[in-house]
């Protein structure tokens, strides 16, 4: 067994770095009394920029950022690793942006908020990175565990209570099968390890490992909200306080899909024909679900969420394709995923009147009049996120089905390319809604800096994508080139 | 030649306006006059920079002219590629004329958010340019795609009544289709390429593949063409949209569909074309005397113009499918004559809407006696639409007809009953509202057309007689490419014979 040197954890800096900060940041909070929520908000935010700064520099440092694996076999840093986490990590400092003055708004002055942000970024970070049943567990659990008390954050509203009690409950089924596929496959194969695993079915594949596999894999269609495990996400999104909401929109489902990927592509790779068939249907029922369920939703937060689970179904038509285009357009399917739903939080964060928040969509009625800065962008963002170009979001679909197209999965592109129709149904209310509809009052026109350049960044990515849409596709095809 | 990108400013003059636009400050008044006068004088100016196109374009050639090239999305090979050629030539030249002539006919009738009005045309504008001029498949979805934008948002912000319905309607429809046409693209763009002049000229795709492929751009022109049974978003859009929106609607976007059939279904699928052509006739057929008998019985004068363009759209797809010289440049000719003549028709509703805020045919009458000026030019439209001989809409009817009948005797006969059943219904509204007696006294109060109103209705009353009587200078243009087009459609039915053509070579 090699001798365990400082330098040889070079590819784990960031998580080690944010674990310190996040315990130096929860001493801050607790030493201190007045503002402390500013403080530590913002202290994150630079601990995870500052992992950012490491996470490149590391990479760089070890020759590549392909450093192999560490701590025998347990983590990993690629390339795909890398790319993932840098989103997860955009993701979460955009949300405790967007969050902070929410947070005082609404009077949760909590500084344990940002704390369990920054935990919930190292667990995201390490399941990403896992290479090992056992790291992925821990990774999944410190994340999970994390947003569960962030889902009920706001512990005297009943709503936000039983939003994260119906997401823990439902959260640790899913880890119970989780554990129950990991068992098995270790019975069958021996190994809890990613590699051994992969090689050991590539060999023989035995029932018990295939069910173990399939247990494994509806643990973490559970984490992304995949239809038939979508039913606990309207009412989280719903019930948490709008801020937790824009991070579980953000970051959790992309950490979980870059897991996925990384085990159906690594240990899993040999069930490939097992594997296929269960994407596919769940790539169908997503879409399916996320178009016609959200038809009917009158609060803004339960449409995003129906929303999102179309949209993984989109995204999932990519890993069915599979190869380097299919996992390329997922990677920017996830990317622009991510920005245009940080614009739209940003803005769902500013519907208050008088102090209160508002969250149904007939409270954005006239808002094209009363506050144009806000039902303009609103309005091609969802423009965007109904597939309609110039905008970005029409890039990311076209990505996703030329990958389906070209691995012939033409029912699979016809049903999306229908389902996207019935999804710009609802898009196209929130839209109506705000330029047809006669104003009803004014909303606070008090907004922080901070959250007007999230939204003016988000902006102007969408409208921007189609000027130069190469560096993302780049850089993007390179980090799954080193899955294969 | 001209030696700077004339088709790329074309296209994206009109958003320097915009930008204009939005730079205005000051009290409301005064931001929404300099607005209009922003918006008409970039327009303006993008017509006659359309003209000087015009006028260095080399009607004797079919190639593609003026083209500009730009690498763009280099990881998937699509390129920034425009270029025009005789057929698209008028189509953008249409776009130029009627976007003008839209800002002024609301200039006093749009009231509320006069900025945003003249932004949405002015981007309107932009992508209607952008899918005549696009030589790249994905770059033309992308322009051909983006009208629905600025055209949901005018009719649902500026229409009527139920206009939030007929804005999801159209909105709703035409992405159906086209979402379908996507996919065809992709396939396209995998197998062949993203260059719409690389694709025409390829002959390799099967005629299994072939037959997909057309339903799949079929259903996207169908509906913006529209087709009948895939038309009833149409009478709805036009009756709630604002005049200037049924304007472009009925003027260039409906013209969108049959640019589609030229550019992409027939030369690039020419079995499937030949395949298809005779349900598309019968198609067209019933398009036309079913909608024309049911704009007869219409009693508003909006939805009765909507459903004559159904009809006139008839003529159109009949003639290109027939897929004969007559045939297509008769094709070709009805869309730019529809363009002009249901553009103005719209626009004379839209005259006696200000007025009376009611397009009720029975709540006015006798207009012959108060407005006889308005008589007198809603006269000469009505016959172009008819199709009377020295109205350009004769020319494009006639040249139709004339290739459905080589082909198909029994459908041309059929398709004929439509000329007199277009006559009926619109002698009928015509005597209607501008004959009788004068029932209505607020009607028969109002007053002639004004300098305003003359100056975008006069333009185009005179280029539909001027058509009908020359129309050989447009022809003439066109016509070199529509050979070329029939040539590449011949030669991809010779290229690959089907297996029936085989069976009948070997019985011979």
């Amino acid at each position: 067994m090699e001798v365990l040197s400082f330098s040889s954890l070079a590819p784990i800096y960031p998580e080690l770095f944010l674990a310190v900060s996040a315990l130096f940041l929860l001493m801050v909070g607790v030493l201190r009394h007045d503002s402390n929520l500013r403080i530590v908000s913002w202290g994150s935010v630079i601990a995870f920029t500052i992992a950012l700064f490491i996470m490149s520099k590391s990479g760089v440092d070890t020759g590549g950022i392909d450093s192999g694996s560490i701590l025998n076999g347990m983590f990993v840093q690629t390339h795909f690793t890398f790319f993932m986490k840098v989103l997860v990590i955009g993701g979460l400092i955009t949300s405790i942006t967007l969050s902070v003055q929410y947070l005082q708004q609404d009077n949760i002055m909590r500084f344990e908020y940002p704390i369990l942000v920054l935990f919930s970024g190292i667990g995201m970070m390490l399941m990403i990175s896992a290479n090992d049943m056992l790291s992925l567990y821990m990774g999944l659990e410190l994340q999970s565990l994390s947003l569960y008390v962030l889902a009920t954050i706001r512990r005297d509203h009943s709503k936000s209570a039983e939003s994260g009690m119906k997401y823990f409950i439902l959260g640790a089924i899913s880890s119970g099968m989780l554990l129950f596929g990991i068992s098995l496959l270790y019975g069958f194969t021996g190994s809890t390890n990613f590699e051994v695993i992969g090689t050991t079915l590539a060999n023989e594949l035995s029932l018990g490992a295939v069910i173990g596999f399939i247990f494994v894999l509806a643990a973490l269609a559970f984490k992304i909200s995949a239809v038939p495990f979508h039913m606990w996400t309207p009412d989280v999104y719903e019930g948490a306080p709008t801020s937790v909401t824009a991070l579980f929109a953000l970051v959790p489902k992309v950490a979980a899909f870059a897991l996925i990927i990384r085990l159906l592509f690594v240990p899993f790779a040999a069930l490939s024909d097992q594997w296929f068939q269960v994407m596919w249907l769940l790539a169908f029922l997503s879409m399916a679900v996320g178009a016609f369920a959200g038809l009917r939703q009158e609060n803004i937060k339960r449409l995003l969420a129906y929303s999102s689970i179309g949209n993984i179904g989109y995204a999932m038509i990519g890993i069915v394709a599979g190869g380097e285009t299919g996992l390329m357009a997922v990677m920017v399917y996830l990317t622009l995923y991510m920005v245009m739903t940080a614009g739209v939080f940003g803005i769902i964060l500013c519907m208050r009147r008088d102090g209160r928040g508002f969250e149904n969509i007939s409270d954005l009625a006239g808002l094209s009049k009363n506050s144009p800065w806000l039902a303009y962008p609103l309005a091609i963002l969802m423009f965007s996120m109904s597939g309609i170009p110039p905008m970005a979001g029409f890039f990311s679909k076209y990505l996703i089905f030329q990958a389906s197209i070209e691995s012939g999965l033409y029912s699979l592109a016809v049903f999306g390319v229908l389902t996207s129709v019935v999804a710009a149904y609802y898009y196209l209310r929130v839209i109506k809604t705000m330029f047809f509809d006669d104003p009803v009052d004014k909303f606070d026109s008090a907004i922080e800096v901070s959250r007007k350049i999230i939204i003016a960044l988000a902006l102007f990515v969408v409208i921007a994508f189609i000027f130069n849409p190469s560096p993302l596709i780049e850089i993007s095809s390179n980090a799954v080139r080193g899955l294969f | 030649m001209i030696d700077f990108p004339i088709l790329s400013l074309l296209t994206f003059l009109p958003l320097i306006g915009v930008a204009f636009i939005l730079l205005i400050r000051g009290e409301k008044q005064r931001v929404e006059q300099n607005a209009r006068r922003v918006a008409l004088y970039t327009t303006m100016f993008n017509f006659i920079l359309s003209v000087y196109l015009l006028i260095n374009f080399d009607g004797s050639s079919a190639e593609f002219q003026f083209t500009e090239k730009v690498e763009w999305f280099p990881a998937l090979g699509l390129n920034y590629s425009m270029g025009v050629d005789g057929i698209s030539l008028f189509f953008v030249i249409l776009s130029t004329f009627l976007t003008p002539i839209c800002l002024l006919a609301s200039w006093t009738s749009i009231k509320t958010r006069v900025k945003e009005y003249m932004i949405a045309f002015l981007i309107l504008e932009t992508f209607m340019i952008g899918t005549f001029c696009a030589l790249d498949t994905v770059l033309f979805y992308i322009f051909f795609e983006s009208v629905l934008i600025p055209m949901f948002i005018i009719i649902g912000v500026w229409g009527g009544g139920r206009c939030v319905y007929a804005s999801y309607k159209f909105f709703l429809y035409t992405l159906l289709g086209s979402v379908l046409m996507l996919l065809g693209i992709i396939w396209l763009g995998i197998t062949i390429g993203t260059d719409i002049p690389t694709i025409i000229a390829d002959n390799s795709i099967p005629f299994n593949v072939q037959i997909w492929l057309w339903l799949a751009f079929f259903a996207s022109f169908a509906v913006k063409m529209p087709m009948w049974p895939v038309h009833t978003w149409l009478p709805d859009a036009h009756v709630q949209a604002p005049t200037a929106g049924s304007v472009i609607l009925a003027g260039v976007l409906l013209k969108m569909g049959g640019y589609g059939f030229l550019r992409f279904s027939l030369p690039m699928f020419p079995e499937a074309s030949e395949y298809f052509a005779p349900m598309i006739m019968w198609m067209s057929v019933i398009a036309i005397i079913y909608t024309s008998l049911v704009a007869l019985v219409q009693e508003d004068m909006k939805k009765l113009i909507a459903y004559s363009s159904v009809a006139h759209m008839g003529f159109v797809t009949l003639g290109l499918f027939t897929m004969t010289t007559q045939g297509v440049e008769g094709g070709i000719f009805q869309m730019l004559s529809h363009g002009i003549i249901s553009a103005a028709l719209f626009l004379c509703v839209g005259v006696v809407y200000n007025r009376l805020h009611t397009r009720e045919i029975s709540r006015y009458g006798g207009l012959v006696k108060n407005m006889p000026k308005y008589a007198t030019v809603f006269m000469l439209l009505m016959l172009g639409s008819v199709g009377l001989p020295g109205t350009s809409g004769f020319v494009g009817e006639f040249l139709a007809l004339m290739g459905a009948f080589q082909v198909n005797t029994t459908i041309a006969v059929f398709a004929t009953t439509g000329v007199v059943l277009g006559a009926a219904y619109m002698l009928v509204l015509y005597r209607r509202v501008i004959f009788g007696a004068q029932k209505n006294e607020d009607a028969a109060a109002m007053s002639d057309l004004t300098k305003l109103e003359y100056s975008y209705l006069v333009p185009l009353a005179l280029i539909v007689l001027w058509l009908g009587i020359a129309p050989s200078y447009v022809m003439d243009k066109v016509s070199p490419s529509v050979q070329k087009l029939i040539g590449q459609y011949e030669a991809g039915l010779k290229k690959s014979p089907t297996s029936l053509d085989i069976a009948l070579r070997e019985n011979e």
